[in-house]
């Protein structure tokens, strides 16, 4: 199996929209189908406005957190949502504030989407007592347990469970609550991955399996670990609802996920949505990606979803030019409010919390 | 008081949890229509309904990490696990994820699960069905570890262990579910982690137990006592915490100890706990620790080569000869 395709000409066809990139026949064919931004009409002008703020937020932050780590004021691991804001946005959109969600490794989209405050993590990224984990978790663990946000992991697939447990207790203790379940498409190999859509299917739970298939685990393309590519047809092995949707494309995303939600809040149980688009940068922030063609990275920037959403929002005549500008300029500066606060404003934390919260009520076992 | 088995004492201790507290729920394999392979939950189907006595596909990572996920979001589930050897399975949900988001959380969750593991050997389940893991879980900061044996004991445990707020693991052993012993009627008592029990008192030798080996050591101790050797027998009851307190206090008095697993020796508990003997009293002993353990095999199916897998009262009580003669 060739490991890199070889690049050939596509004519530009109607189904793929605006790409205009010339890219080969296997990028070709796990490239969403970029359907045209339309709002839709449940969607008030200040909920679009969220939406867009929410996506800048994300660009900036993730696009700063790169800069940040470079430059040594973050350590460990940090994974970019650059690319995917889309998905974690059009998502949490389509959730009230009590329902829950869980994580992957790449995990600042679905927190900030999902209302987490961005000085608090800023300042876990960098560490601090102040940090939305105490400075405990990082990048990796990133968690708001208080708004819904169970986790980011850093065990591909273990979330799966944990989505589907808050929707245990919401069906036992009647809370009507829903939990969505960001995944990545290297997650989809896991065996708790099966083993948590036939769990939650059979016990038609209120949870909703969201795959952000990004095309690769780590370097790995889908295609070389998987022989079926077309990630959603596996519901119909679980008895469940299987649905593909343009990752790329925040309203397309937030419709099909709003009917899931509805669907299982209304105790239809599950459903597996699969939000085909392609990560443009590397797998973690210093990932120099040797193992993809360039080209293909070029690719998914005509597809870039906030440039996308900026336009469309412009040609629609929702927003003037200056409103988006305004939009995204603050949410850039909320970022950068963001940082100052972590670099100036923040503490270490003290040796003297190495033992706390290993356990529960200040219990400290040596 | 009223006599009653381990597996009467473990049903007693759900059933009484489950009528007290709404969020308490209990899932695992066959634990609803059939009333769990040992016959545990006979009953709380029809109690409490199938919302909350619920059988799982055979899918120990997915139904175990939903306990975690449920515990995280308001209840306090009971994850049973058929053989703890299975606990293998859904390591990850409970060692990466249950054991360690209070931690990476920054304490903003709590983790109220039970996991219950019958673990232990004998009976020629072989070795796929026999194994002890209690050390592997002990290595584990975030979790709890507990190993009851008497229904007493057992019952208080496990009424502890729901309202605990942390991830515990309850290994109980499967061989023990006929045990007898008193236990109060109508008193809805607990008992905390990390006390042991003297079970019996001596001066010559002290022999640190928990679960099924603090039975055999009860037994080595009897005939100890008839050759003239006085052994206080230790039963820890919880591993994780572990009551030091009382295991140094005993040591004091004895200056000799003897410390007992059901598990195969290298990496074991036994090491661990000699280990933190020697850190908090080299002083006080009179000649090297010793340990008892099971030989590094995997458990062999044949009753003959099982019998010398299972470390016996003969065991300990050949410990009790090498320490007392090791001066």
């Amino acid at each position: 199996m060739l490991l890199r395709e070889p690049f050939v000409e596509i004519t530009k066809t109607k189904k793929r929209g605006n790409l205009k990139m010339k890219i080969s026949k296997e990028t070709m064919a796990v490239l969403p189908d970029l359907k045209p931004l339309e709002a839709p009409k449940d969607l008030s002008k200040e909920k679009i406005e969220k939406i867009l703020y929410n996506m800048c937020a994300i660009r900036a932050f993730d696009s700063r957190v790169k800069e940040l780590w470079m430059a040594n004021e973050i350590y460990g691991l940090a994974h970019s949502y650059v690319g995917a804001e889309a998905i974690g946005v059009g998502a949490c959109e389509a959730l009230e504030e009590a329902d829950y969600i869980s994580s992957t490794h790449r995990g600042h989209g679905h927190t900030l989407a999902k209302g987490a405050p961005i000085k608090q993590m800023m300042a876990e990224l960098f560490g601090k007592y102040e940090g939305l984990n105490r400075g405990k978790g990082g990048s990796m663990h990133i968690a708001d347990v208080d708004i819904g946000m169970l986790g980011a992991t850093g065990i591909v697939g273990s979330g799966m469970p944990i989505a589907l447990g808050a929707a245990l207790s919401s069906d036992v203790l009647g809370r009507n609550t829903v939990s969505i379940c960001f995944h990545g498409d290297g997650g989809t190999n896991q065996g708790v991955w099966h083993e948590s859509l036939n769990l939650a299917a059979v016990w038609n739970l209120p949870v909703v399996f969201l795959i952000e298939n990004n095309q690769y685990a780590i370097a790995t393309k889908l295609g070389r670990v998987a022989r079926e590519t077309e990630l959603y047809k596996r519901a119909a092995g679980y008895g469940i609802e299987g649905k593909v949707v343009d990752g790329f494309n925040v309203f397309d995303v937030y419709k099909t996920v709003k009917k899931a939600v509805d669907k299982a809040r209304k105790g239809g149980g599950p459903t597996l949505i699969e939000a085909r688009y392609m990560r443009i940068l590397g797998h973690f922030v210093a990932d120099d990606q040797h193992y993809r063609d360039p080209k293909e990275v070029d690719c998914c920037w005509e597809a870039d979803p906030v440039l996308r959403i900026k336009d469309y929002l412009i040609e629609s005549g929702i927003f003037t030019e200056k409103k988006v500008e305004q939009i995204e300029n603050a949410a850039k500066q909320e970022v950068e409010d963001a940082i100052e606060y972590a670099r100036n404003e923040c503490t270490e934390p003290p040796a003297e919390t190495l033992y706390d919260d290993i356990y529960a009520n200040g219990e400290v076992i040596k | 008081m009223s006599v009653i088995n381990v597996r009467q004492a473990l049903n007693d201790a759900i059933r009484e949890e489950m009528e007290k507290d709404e969020s308490v729920i209990i899932m695992g394999c066959d634990v609803a229509l059939r009333g769990g392979p040992f016959g545990v939950t006979l009953g709380l189907l029809d109690q409490f309904g199938e919302k909350r006595v619920r059988d799982t596909p055979i899918s120990e990572p997915a139904f175990t990490g939903a306990g975690v996920g449920a515990a995280a979001t308001g209840l306090r589930p009971i994850v049973e696990i058929l053989y703890s050897d299975w606990l293998t399975l859904c390591t990850d949900q409970l060692v990466n994820m249950a054991a360690k988001m209070r931690y990476m959380f920054g304490g903003k969750v709590s983790m109220p699960l039970v996991v219950r593991a019958p673990f232990g050997a004998g009976g020629g389940v072989a070795a796929q069905h026999s194994q002890s893991f209690e050390a592997w879980f002990n290595h584990i900061p975030g979790l709890k570890v507990v190993a009851p044996i008497t229904p007493y004991d057992v019952k208080g445990i496990l009424k502890q262990a729901i309202r605990d707020d942390n991830p515990v693991m309850f290994f109980e052993h499967k061989r023990s579910y006929q045990i007898k012993g008193e236990v109060p009627d109508n008193e809805d008592y607990t008992i905390p982690f990390g006390k042991a029990v003297v079970r019996r008192e001596g001066t010559d030798v002290s022999i640190i137990s928990y679960s099924m080996m603090s039975i055999r050591a009860q037994k080595a101790a009897e005939e100890l006592a008839e050759q003239g050797i006085s052994c206080e027998v230790i039963d820890l009851r919880s591993i994780l915490p572990l009551d030091y307190e009382t295991v140094m206090s005993s040591i004091a008095k004895t200056n000799r100890v003897v410390v007992t697993q059901e598990a195969n020796l290298r990496g074991g508990l036994a090491s661990d706990i000699v280990a933190e003997i020697i850190d908090r009293g080299f002083d006080l002993l009179d000649a090297p620790p010793v340990r008892v353990g099971a030989p590094n095999v995997p458990m062999p199916y044949n009753s003959g080569l099982e019998k010398i897998c299972i470390p016996s009262e003969e065991n300990i009580i050949e410990a009790v000869h090498k320490v007392l003669s090791n001066d």
